[in-house]
């Protein structure tokens, strides 16, 4: 990652991958994210989004944030700092978590690695070394960011163990949900060693392989060129975002705003409100936010988060939400929507009032239509209905069909 | 050293200081069974009289008993548990190089100028009706707010009607002073220099702060809220460890199990409740709360552990400010040293080096940097004179407080120690001429040999800086006010939590009311 000029002159990093993937963006889209510059289309968010639902997809997932934790008391740390309860996690296991604030509100979510015994690799969206140097008072353990030491790669889609296979990474078919494992390729010096994990934000079939910064451009390169005939494409975010929304994942800033950044009182959001009580154990001991949790857990819900599908075609973006159609009494808020190709289904995440979240409750959504500058108000139907909207059997079969 | 009688107690108190032993009287009375255990080999904390050198005895830690208020020594009933003062309504003398001392405090009446002797009688009788309004607050745990609480609103509604019943003038004045620097409200009202340097030192003793810092006329008006205004000094016959002494037996009458060598290792946790202690012995003692007299980071980072806890609040904890700078220097005389112009009465009582508001200003510039002062603030009692028995026939002890002495010494405390002795005795010295003659030992307790002897992490007599944002509603801090801790079944009864410490005894009262409220 050579920065030829002053941080201040370019204050967005460039990925390993930034080269290859400036090469490929036929429109220039580029965004910021965690403080580097990554690609939002290359060419058509359509075009992408149909690579991983029906083919291959390359996404550049460098900027999510690793910390490596380490220590006699790492274990405990994280149990501490986590809902769930890490000490179920095994070598070579990966495990989706979110942590909260004392008040067990989220802060953010993410994956744990287990490497080892007390080695664990935490990735994070936002920076969280603030939240986890508070959480480590009082244990033996040592954190380090190594985001810049580790370049990522997901590559997702029905074919993206085919293309695996295809460069090389032998054994990889062993490799169940939620395991990761060291497999090597061959490379032009010598064999390249990656991190594979089958996980991913796509709901499909995927895998993201984790890799030394100097291997990236070969490893891209191998799977680029042994694609071709797999579909193989880059993706951007805009792209991820649908498939993510069918698979009915959160985001940071879309579905919730982390309690640390929140300023306004009652726009913080607890993993229960949020769907994620299954990732909430009361029983393994403390941890940060539990007591909250279980004052919350005992008092009902507020509101929550739930999966809406939506009359007609247009996104429901940013919708208000009602619980009659002449709009007088208003029942929560639409925080992700998107038009879904695979599931022919008009989508949304929803934030809803606890009267109005059981399955099959019927909402009207409150959609505005620009039509060449004249806009229009459409109330239509939102019924409630259970999340994943799409989740395909191919995305757990071990070893995974060859499409 | 004993083991305790029982296996499983309505409370355990871990710590016997003052505060400690306070509430285990409070709840033996109310027929709790209670077991106090205190690490050290005898009962006080820091209210303790311990030989210093061969023969000589001194309040090791505080040294004047003035802030325990008439209400708490009478429902205790000390005088029946074998507490005599050997003096009360002892003056305060603020020393001048000039001789020309001021004689306060008590009964006194100083040495001033019209003006000033005006502006001192206003000045008492306003700080006297701004602490009677607040003295209530001391008696009861502070109110939260934002909670449905009844107890939380009708504390609230008390406090603003005392407030209101101030009147329009001295609750405007309160309102401007509240939370101004000492310096510049004594600048507002007085010319002599030595009066504003003693009334400043009351302002600043025992906390971090300098006369200029923000909060010292809160942190003034605090120390005199305890007293209702009284600025009265007595000394205990036997010292401050006669005080500690009394209260273990008005703790032992009231059917409370004490014993002294025995240190908690841990508090025991069970399903998210703390359930006992486990002792250094390796025994454990069941209990059905644990209350907690040693100070928050002790009791939460070390007794409990951070793993029983939410990151955010360790995190208050570990940043709360706990660095003391107050030293204390106890010296063996074998004569009465002459202090220049004063007469035996006067010198029963304190004794004050402050010459100025400037000076105890520059005694605090060196303790911002991790230095002694050059030329300390004191307050000194020579407590023989008025209870012969703590030193041999015709020799005498001065007990001094010494101002600024941080924590965190730059050049570290070994060296310091005997430099910063020298310092001392010299700056008393300067108004008793043939001090140093006198001195045949001498003992120095910086903060951390106060940390090592009673177990303050930081050294600090309030356990906690007593500082607006560690005061009152959020003392020690959010999430463990009213006695409570974020661990049900835990809480806390020392200087840590309001109103802080100081012989007061408050802390243990209302922490025993509290329990008795929230556990029936």
């Amino acid at each position: 990652m050579s920065q030829e000029s002053p941080h201040f002159r370019q204050p967005l990093l460039r990925t390993p991958f930034h080269e290859r993937a400036r090469a490929l963006s036929q429109i220039d889209r580029f965004i910021p994210w965690a403080g580097y510059t990554t690609v939002d289309v290359f060419s058509s968010a359509e075009q992408e989004y149909f690579s991983v639902r029906n083919a291959s997809s390359l996404f550049d997932l460098t900027p999510m944030v690793k910390y490596r934790i380490t220590g006699a008391d790492a274990l405990r740390f994280l149990n501490r700092l986590m809902t769930r309860d890490i000490g179920k996690l095994r070598p070579g296991r990966v495990a989706y978590t979110v942590w909260c604030d004392d008040a067990g509100m989220m802060i953010d979510d993410g994956t744990v690695f287990c490497t080892g015994e007390n080695e664990y690799l935490v990735c994070t969206a936002e920076r969280q070394l603030d939240w986890f140097a508070a959480s480590a008072i009082g244990f033996d353990v040592r954190i380090s960011e190594i985001t810049e030491e580790i370049a990522a790669l997901a590559v997702q889609g029905p074919t993206s163990y085919a293309l695996l296979k295809g460069i090389g990474l032998a054994g990889i078919e062993r490799l169940k949900p939620f395991e990761h494992g060291n497999f090597t390729m061959p490379g032009t010096d010598g064999a390249i060693t990656l991190m594979v994990s089958r996980t991913g934000f796509t709901g499909d079939l995927g895998y993201e392989l984790w890799m030394e910064p100097a291997d990236a451009t070969a490893v891209w390169d191998a799977l680029m060129r042994r694609g071709s005939s797999r579909g193989v494409r880059p993706i951007g975010s805009q792209a991820l975002n649908m498939v993510r929304i069918e698979a009915g994942f959160i985001l940071p800033n879309m579905d919730f705003v982390s309690a640390a950044h929140t300023l306004r009182i009652g726009t913080e959001r607890s993993p229960l409100e949020l769907g994620l009580a299954w990732l909430v154990d009361f029983k393994k001991g403390h941890f940060t936010g539990r007591r909250a949790l279980l004052a919350e857990q005992q008092r009902g819900p507020l509101r929550q988060l739930v999966g809406l599908d939506i009359e007609g075609t247009k996104p429901a973006h940013n919708a208000l939400l009602y619980t009659e159609r002449s709009g007088r009494r208003e029942a929560g808020s639409v925080t992700s929507a998107t038009w879904s190709p695979t599931c022919k289904r008009n989508l949304a995440l929803a934030m809803v009032d606890a009267p109005y979240i059981a399955t099959g409750s019927l909402l009207w959504a409150e959609i505005y239509l620009n039509r060449e500058l004249v806009w229009e108000r459409r109330m239509v139907r939102a019924r409630v209905v259970e999340r994943p909207f799409f989740a395909p059997a191919r995305r757990r079969a071990t070893p995974p069909a060859e499409f | 050293m004993s083991a305790p009688a029982r296996s499983r107690y309505d409370a355990v108190i871990i710590g016997g200081g003052h505060n400690g032993l306070v509430c285990a009287t409070y709840l033996a009375r109310a027929g709790r069974s209670v077991l106090l255990l205190e690490a050290a080999g005898r009962l006080g904390g820091a209210a303790v009289t311990r030989e210093f050198a061969p023969g000589f005895r001194v309040s090791a830690g505080a040294h004047l008993l003035h802030l325990m208020p008439p209400g708490l020594l009478r429902e205790l009933n000390l005088g029946a548990h074998g507490l005599k003062m050997a003096a009360a309504g002892l003056p305060t003398v603020a020393l001048s190089r000039d001789g020309q001392h001021l004689l306060m405090g008590g009964r006194a009446v100083p040495t001033l100028s019209s003006a000033d002797a005006q502006a001192y009688t206003e000045w008492r009788r306003l700080l006297g009706r701004i602490a009677a309004a607040l003295h209530p607050v001391l008696n009861e745990p502070p109110p939260r707010l934002g909670t449905d609480a009844w107890s939380d609103r009708t504390a609230l509604m008390r406090l603003g009607w005392r407030l209101r019943r101030l009147g329009r003038r001295d609750l405007r004045e309160l309102l401007r002073v509240g939370l101004m620097n000492i310096h510049d409200l004594l600048e507002e009202r007085f010319q002599s220099p030595l009066l504003k340097g003693a009334l400043a030192l009351d302002a600043v003793l025992g906390t971090n702060y300098g006369p200029r810092s923000p909060g010292t006329v809160l942190s003034l008006l605090y120390r005199l809220a305890a007293t209702h205004g009284s600025d009265a000094l007595s000394l205990p016959e036997g010292g401050l460890g006669a005080v500690s002494a009394a209260l273990a037996q008005a703790a032992t009458a009231a059917g409370a199990e004490v014993l002294t060598s025995q240190p908690v290792a841990r508090i025991l946790v069970k399903e998210d409740r703390a359930c006992g202690v486990a002792l250094a012995s390796g025994a454990e003692v069941s209990a059905g709360v644990v209350i907690s007299n040693a100070d928050p980071k002790r009791t939460f980072l070390d007794l409990l552990g951070a793993e029983h806890l939410d990151a955010g609040f360790v995190r208050r904890i570990a940043q709360l400010r706990t660095h003391g700078v107050t030293a204390k220097l106890h010296l063996a005389l074998q004569r009465l040293p002459q202090f220049s112009g004063l007469d035996a009465a006067a010198l029963r009582g304190r004794l004050l080096v402050a010459p100025d508001a400037d000076y105890l200003e520059r005694a605090y510039n060196h303790a911002k940097y991790g230095e002694y002062s050059q030329a300390p603030m004191l307050e000194v009692t020579l407590p023989t004179l008025t209870d012969p028995a703590l030193a041999p026939p015709g020799q005498h002890v001065a007990s001094v407080i010494v101002q600024y002495a941080p924590y965190r010494l730059a050049e570290g405390w070994d060296g310091g120690r005997q430099r910063l002795t020298d310092i001392v005795i010299d700056t008393l010295g300067a108004h008793a001429p043939d001090l140093r003659q006198c001195v045949m030992a001498s003992e120095l307790l910086v903060p951390t040999d106060i940390e090592r002897e009673f177990g303050i992490t930081g050294g600090h007599w309030h356990h906690a800086e007593l500082a607006f944002d560690q005061f009152f509603m959020v003392r020690p801090v959010p999430g463990a006010t009213q006695y409570r801790t974020p661990l049900p079944g835990l809480f806390l009864c020392g200087a840590g939590c309001h109103p802080g410490g100081g012989v007061m005894g408050l802390a243990g009262r209302n922490a025993a009311r509290q329990v008795m409220h929230e556990v029936a």
